[in-house]
């Protein structure tokens, strides 16, 4: 019993120590004035001499800041149409991946497995940096391209969209590649052969029989991808546009640049906000699931 | 078991020298063989045997590496599982996992383009048929096994296909159940008029079930025929092995006349009297088969001195409807023999260590050549 306790006790502690404490000191930060002075916002509990009293000073000009400035709503809405859009292109370039191997010899699934982690070896920022090589205009494929004569001109590859497009479609591609192996791996061919018995073409069957069952794997993958990549910043930063932001890179610049830690957390927790939706949905949509498998 | 009378002259599958091999494994081996439309063909064997292969050759999932098979006169070659006139039950059932009973029976005529009225029509006729119309709505996991398999019956049969083919279609139910569906599936293929053509390993199943029965050993079929032909003349060792149980005394043709044969064997103190001709060469190597319920035991020894033997009784089996008993023969040869229990009451049988007699008719024996 005490053993068993223990053994839930441990993962409950961590998510308490470096996810709950963090996220209300985020919270808290979020309704604080700025101050120059260190720790750099004001406290919201503080003990007045002159009056006796105890005063709390709540500041909800930050979240007002969020509405009021259009930046903020404007590069919000941008990460989520990047994020939504590099998700569509992971799961349309991941899927018929996650298929191959899925239906490959096992000993050669394997393989293929590595090579989709491999990557995950070298540094993030490196891999990041060497697309800057590839896609800036005397890099590697505009120079191809000239010399093998299909352009004259260099193409404007790197800062735009595109280019964040590529960035993140390269780097987020084993999260959904993972999840929809995992489902892919588990189906049963037979039924396959079924549909394909009961007079359905191999298309037919992919969308009547296959895609169906493989939704868990395509939300998981979905998630996966969607989440970190509304709130990514290297990627924008350094492969992205200048004149347009993500949200995360406003992020980093308040905290970092601007040093407005209150104004930084207050966009933190809307845009956990915003993102707690889809995670909720996919809780809701995955109870459902193991309810069905259960009854 | 079920004798119907088929209607030979109309052929509707023909497997003409079909051998598959899978690398160097032959699994089937230059296969012949006709089916008629309207019979229920069971493809009887052990595992490895080829059976399945065969049955997956016919729906398509496999190709012959050589030979043809023609379906109602129509080459098969090329032809893709989804364009061929068969349907199949699978071993697994293979029901849609996401869709509810009457969408996995409603898939195969959506592919046929019919109007949606006219599905729902024949879905739910189809669903009343195997006695599964209220539990339209349910997944397949909200199912019981033997509904499943209903299921499965009902979303092969609702294309109403000429031929089923049928995969150890009763492999997954439990025995009482398997009885009942057995003439449930007997009924269903004479109201439907469709030719199933079924697969298993159950002997018992293929007895019920089967118009004709082949029986194949090593991707070959050794012997093709009615059950009763089947069980009750074997064409060779295996056969007579393969079905139910029999008792093999090897032995020598000593006389072999167009009307009758005498066999001496050595496990036996008497030489065997068959009442029919055989054609086998003189003194050649010859079995006899003998079937356990064929035989007799008696206390007194019984007229003539030929088709009997003597020993004693070392291990009974009480199996409620009959018993086996084990009977150690003087040349030590253990011989089965199984007696119906007509009578409740045991006083007139034989019991452990008691010497007996045994004895069957002149028409018992069959004479296996190969």
């Amino acid at each position: 019993m005490f053993g068993k306790r223990l053994v839930i006790g441990v993962p409950w502690f961590w998510l308490l120590l470096f996810f709950a404490i963090p996220f209300l000191i985020v919270f808290k930060i979020s309704f604080s004035w700025m101050q120059p002075i260190q720790p750099g916002y004001a406290p919201l509990f503080s003990w007045v001499e002159e009056t006796q009293r105890f005063v709390a000073t709540l500041n909800l000009s930050n979240y007002e800041v969020l509405f009021r400035d259009p930046l903020y709503l404007n590069t919000f809405l941008y990460s989520i149409k990047v994020a939504a859009i590099s998700t569509v292109l992971c799961l349309l370039v991941g899927y018929p991946m996650a298929y191959a191997i899925a239906r490959c010899k096992p000993s050669t699934r394997n393989l293929m497995l590595m090579l989709i982690i491999l990557p995950f070896w070298t540094s993030f920022l490196l891999r990041v940096y060497a697309w800057i090589g590839l896609l800036k205009t005397n890099g590697v494929i505009n120079n191809t391209l000239i010399a093998l004569g299909i352009i004259d001109q260099p193409l404007t590859l790197l800062y735009t969209d595109f280019a964040v497009y590529v960035g993140i479609v390269y780097s987020y591609l084993p999260f959904m590649i993972l999840p929809l192996y995992a489902n892919l791996e588990k189906h049963d061919l037979t039924l396959l052969e079924a549909a394909a018995d009961l007079g359905a073409s191999p298309t037919k069957t992919f969308f009547r029989v296959t895609l169906p069952l493989s939704m868990p794997g395509v939300v998981a993958g979905c998630l996966l991808v969607f989440i970190p990549a509304v709130g990514e910043f290297v990627i924008p930063s350094l492969l992205g546009r200048t004149d347009q932001l993500m949200i995360g890179t406003v992020l980093s610049a308040q905290f970092f640049g601007a040093r407005n830690w209150p104004v930084a957390s207050a966009v933190a927790i809307a845009l956990l906000l915003a993102l707690l939706i889809p995670i909720l949905l996919f809780q809701r949509y995955q109870r459902r699931e193991l309810e069905a498998a259960k009854r | 078991m079920t004798q119907k009378t088929v209607d030979r002259a109309q052929e509707y599958v023909r497997i003409e020298a079909v051998t598959k091999r899978f690398g160097d494994f032959v699994a089937v081996d230059g296969i012949s063989l006709s089916i008629f439309k309207g019979e229920i063909f069971c493809l009887l064997g052990g595992s490895g045997c080829g059976k399945t292969t065969l049955l997956r050759m016919l729906a398509g999932f496999e190709s012959p590496t050589s030979g043809r098979i023609l379906i109602d006169g129509q080459d098969m070659a090329g032809i893709p599982p989804h364009e061929r006139p068969v349907n199949m039950m699978f071993q697994s059932y293979a029901l849609f996992p996401h869709m509810t009973v009457e969408s996995n029976v409603a898939f195969g005529l959506e592919q046929e383009g019919l109007a949606k009225t006219e599905i729902s029509r024949r879905v739910a006729e189809m669903l009343d048929i195997v006695k599964m119309g209220e539990y339209g709505r349910r997944k397949p996991h909200q199912l019981s096994g033997g509904q499943r398999q209903r299921v499965a019956l009902a979303r092969a049969l609702v294309k109403r296909p000429k031929l089923l083919l049928l995969d150890e279609p009763l492999g997954a139910l439990d025995r009482k159940l398997r009885e009942h569906t057995q003439f449930e599936l007997i009924n269903l293929q004479e109201q439907l008029g469709v030719t199933f053509v079924v697969v298993t390993h159950d002997q018992e199943e293929a007895m019920t079930l089967a118009s004709r029965i082949g029986v194949m050993n090593k991707g070959q079929i050794v012997q093709v025929g009615t059950p009763t032909d089947i069980y009750e003349f074997p064409n060779s060792r295996f056969v007579a092995d393969f079905i139910g149980s029999v008792n093999l005394f090897e032995g020598q043709l000593v006389e072999d006349e167009p009307g009758h044969v005498r066999i001496r064997c050595a496990e036996l103190d008497s030489t065997v009297f068959v009442d029919h001709g055989i054609s086998a060469a003189p003194d050649a190597k010859v079995a006899v088969a003998i079937r356990p319920e064929k035989i007799e035991l008696s206390r007194e020894a019984p007229s003539g001195d030929e088709n009997r033997a003597h020993g004693v009784v070392k291990e009974i089996a009480y199996m409620g409807d009959m018993s086996v008993y084990l009977v150690r023969l003087d040349s030590g040869r253990v011989v089965r023999v199984t007696i119906p229990n007509s009578e409740r009451h045991a006083d007139q049988r034989v019991v452990w260590e008691e010497p007996v007699y045994l004895s069957w008719e002149p028409s018992s024996p069959v004479v296996l050549t190969v």
